[in-house]
């Protein structure tokens, strides 16, 4: 698998470009992996990746998106939370995107 | 997540047939599936030194075991009907997309080894030695087919190209080249009982959320319950329909019928997927594996009647296998099938699709819609692959076309089907089916939606179509992807169940 290097700490990540190893995760990593994504994390990202990694480190497995539109909807106010608003912070798809900013494995199914 | 760049296809009012571009899409190659997933799934992980002898051995045994094989193998004349009906050739020009041509690519190796001419004159009969070169070709080409049986629709012989891409995919494991997608996928199914890898806690937390959801938004204490002993019916659903967006929106729908027509029922956490990737890479041992659980879930729950959600492969499962693999449905006489039979109710199908159960309550009244609430839609129906060409529902042929429309029409009030050419038996694919649904295959994916996107456009031009209907969690998937790509929003796409929860009337407690 290959490595990245931020900050002079060697990262292994998949062909997709996420951590493989979900303890390595730091901010640095996170806002290299954002900069590769082509999203600049503001202050309202930091929230949805902090409930990512949360919901995770009690459910191992990403929140569904209605449990996370809920979540950000009561951190950010009720007009942010939607789906609409997470793909506006995460174009590619919250469910996808924002989890490997976060150091999350990659959600996949019929998704 | 920036992947290759490539050129999307421009659509046009009907979809012509390209002229051909050789090796157009050769560079496709989905991601290989690594040790873990394929050592749960009893797959080596990387090729293997015998490999051209076990892919030999392995063809030999198919052969065998799946007689139908050998004769789709055998019966090709090279007629040439099957050519232009795959999206992914109209999408992508790739001659190798041909569904003949893609099958010739297995072809060619059973000539040379499985015949007589073959094996003597293999210059006269176009039999060739079995490569590397050509396995990478598999590789490629038979993760460019989504199993959807179109072309075997026009092929005058049948041919079932799905069942040679199944064949070859299980060929290409065996000797160590699985794919990432479906691999990891059945390797969570194993484990955790799901598609998602979605836990029994994580379920539950969810199915409370939207309870609570479900609640504030109409007053009513529409109950999910998860685990339920002595429930009447199992519900078995994709685990999409848990997770994602627009899938969640179905999920609700059949939560409100339920209540409404006042069913004891339950989820399980054991059986929390429907769907069944072992139709997908073709190997008999997985799919029989993944079904079994919802037997197990049934049998432990003590369920009369079992229920399947929107998903097009996992009702082809359900209606056409479930009844050898796990003895549920009709026409077991023997001990294992019996034991089942005797604790479901024969006044059911069993299996039921959740748009049988939906439309049989429509008819004899027990729901109350008010189509209204669905006026902002214009709304056409998408007819999946797996359920319009391998499966049926109700009792009159051609149901499983007809009872999803009676229900959108019953449920609102503005439907146009789109051309008669892309809808019912010959349905253009969403271009995901069948372990494409993955991102590195996403250029496979765009493209192979053309056929379709020019039929909603039509439809959306003409009629001001702007929601497509559809029974299947890959389609929704796939759909909400790639439809931006051709100019459209992702609300466009939704499930049938997701207009039924729109309109419903439900009784206030």
């Amino acid at each position: 698998m290959p490595m990245v290097e931020v900050a002079g700490k060697s990262f292994e990540v998949d062909e997709e470009g996420y951590l493989i190893n979900l303890a390595d995760w730091d901010e640095g990593i996170a806002a290299y992996l954002a900069k590769e994504e082509k999203v600049e994390l503001t202050p309202n990202h930091w929230e949805v990746i902090n409930f990512l990694r949360e919901y995770y480190s009690e459910y191992q497995i990403a929140p569904a998106i209605r449990v996370l539109t809920k979540a950000i909807g009561k951190k950010l106010g009720p007009d942010k939370g939607s789906n609409k608003y997470l793909y506006e912070l995460f174009p590619y798809g919250p469910a996808k995107q924002a989890c490997k900013i976060a150091g999350l494995p990659k959600p996949t199914g019929c998704i | 997540m920036a992947g290759p760049e490539f050129e999307v296809p421009k659509m046009s009012e009907y979809t012509e047939v390209p002229k051909i571009k050789e090796g157009a899409m050769a560079h496709a190659k989905s991601f290989p599936a690594a040790e873990a997933s394929q050592t749960s799934l009893g797959f080596p992980w990387k090729l293997t030194d015998d490999w051209h002898d076990r892919a030999i051995n392995r063809m030999g045994e198919l052969l065998v075991k799946y007689r139908g094989l050998r004769v789709f193998m055998d019966a090709c004349v090279h007629c040439g009907a099957c050519t232009d009906k795959c999206h992914y050739f109209l999408g992508t020009a790739d001659p190798k997309n041909m569904p003949v041509a893609r099958q010739d690519l297995m072809r060619k190796v059973y000539r040379r080894y499985f015949t007589l001419p073959g094996k003597i004159v293999p210059w006269l009969v176009g039999a060739e030695d079995l490569t590397k070169e050509t396995l990478d070709d598999w590789y490629s080409y038979y993760h460019q087919c989504s199993e959807c049986r179109r072309c075997s629709v026009y092929c005058p012989y049948g041919i079932d190209t799905a069942e040679i891409t199944m064949a070859g995919r299980e060929i290409l494991n065996t000797v160590g080249m699985g794919q990432k997608y479906t691999s990891e996928i059945i390797a969570k199914v194993f484990k955790i009982g799901n598609n998602l890898g979605l836990p029994g806690p994580a379920l539950e937390d969810t199915l409370l959320g939207l309870e609570e959801d479900i609640e504030a938004d109409t007053g009513v204490a529409v109950k999910l319950p998860l685990d339920v002993k002595g429930a009447e019916i199992l519900l078995v659903t994709p685990s999409a329909d848990f997770f994602s967006e627009p899938h969640v929106e179905s999920l609700i729908g059949y939560a409100k019928v339920l209540h409404a027509a006042g069913a004891s029922w339950t989820f399980s956490s054991y059986a929390s997927e429907a769907g069944n990737f072992g139709l997908f890479n073709g190997n008999y041992e997985t799919m029989r594996k993944v079904a079994m659980r919802i037997r197990d879930a049934a049998l432990e729950l003590g369920v009369k009647r079992i229920i399947v959600g929107e998903c097009g492969h996992a009702w082809r499962i359900a209606y056409a296998f479930w009844n050898t693999l796990t003895g549920l449905g009709y026409g077991g006489n023997d001990p294992f099938s019996i034991e089942l039979q005797k604790q479901l109710d024969p006044r059911y199908k069993q299996p039921s699709h959740i748009c049988e159960y939906t439309w049989d309550l429509i008819q004899r009244g027990v729901l109350k819609f008010d189509k209204s609430l669905n006026d902002d839609r214009v709304i056409t129906f998408h007819d999946s692959c797996n359920v319009a060409r391998g499966s049926r529902m109700g009792d009159e042929p051609g149901g499983q076309f007809t009872i999803p429309r009676n229900i959108i029409r019953a449920v609102a009030n503005n439907f146009h089907d789109m051309a008669p050419e892309t809808i019912g038996e010959a349905t253009f694919c969403c271009g995901g089916g069948a372990g494409i649904l993955t991102d590195d295959l996403m250029e496979v994916r765009v493209k192979g939606a053309l056929p379709r996107m020019n039929a909603y456009n039509a439809v959306a031009q003409e009629k001001g179509v702007n929601f497509m209907a559809l029974i299947c969690a890959i389609c929704k998937a796939q759909f909400t992807k790639v439809v931006p790509y051709y100019g459209f929003d992702m609300s466009q796409i939704g499930g049938v169940h997701q207009l039924v929860s729109t309109a419903i009337k439900l009784e206030q407690d």
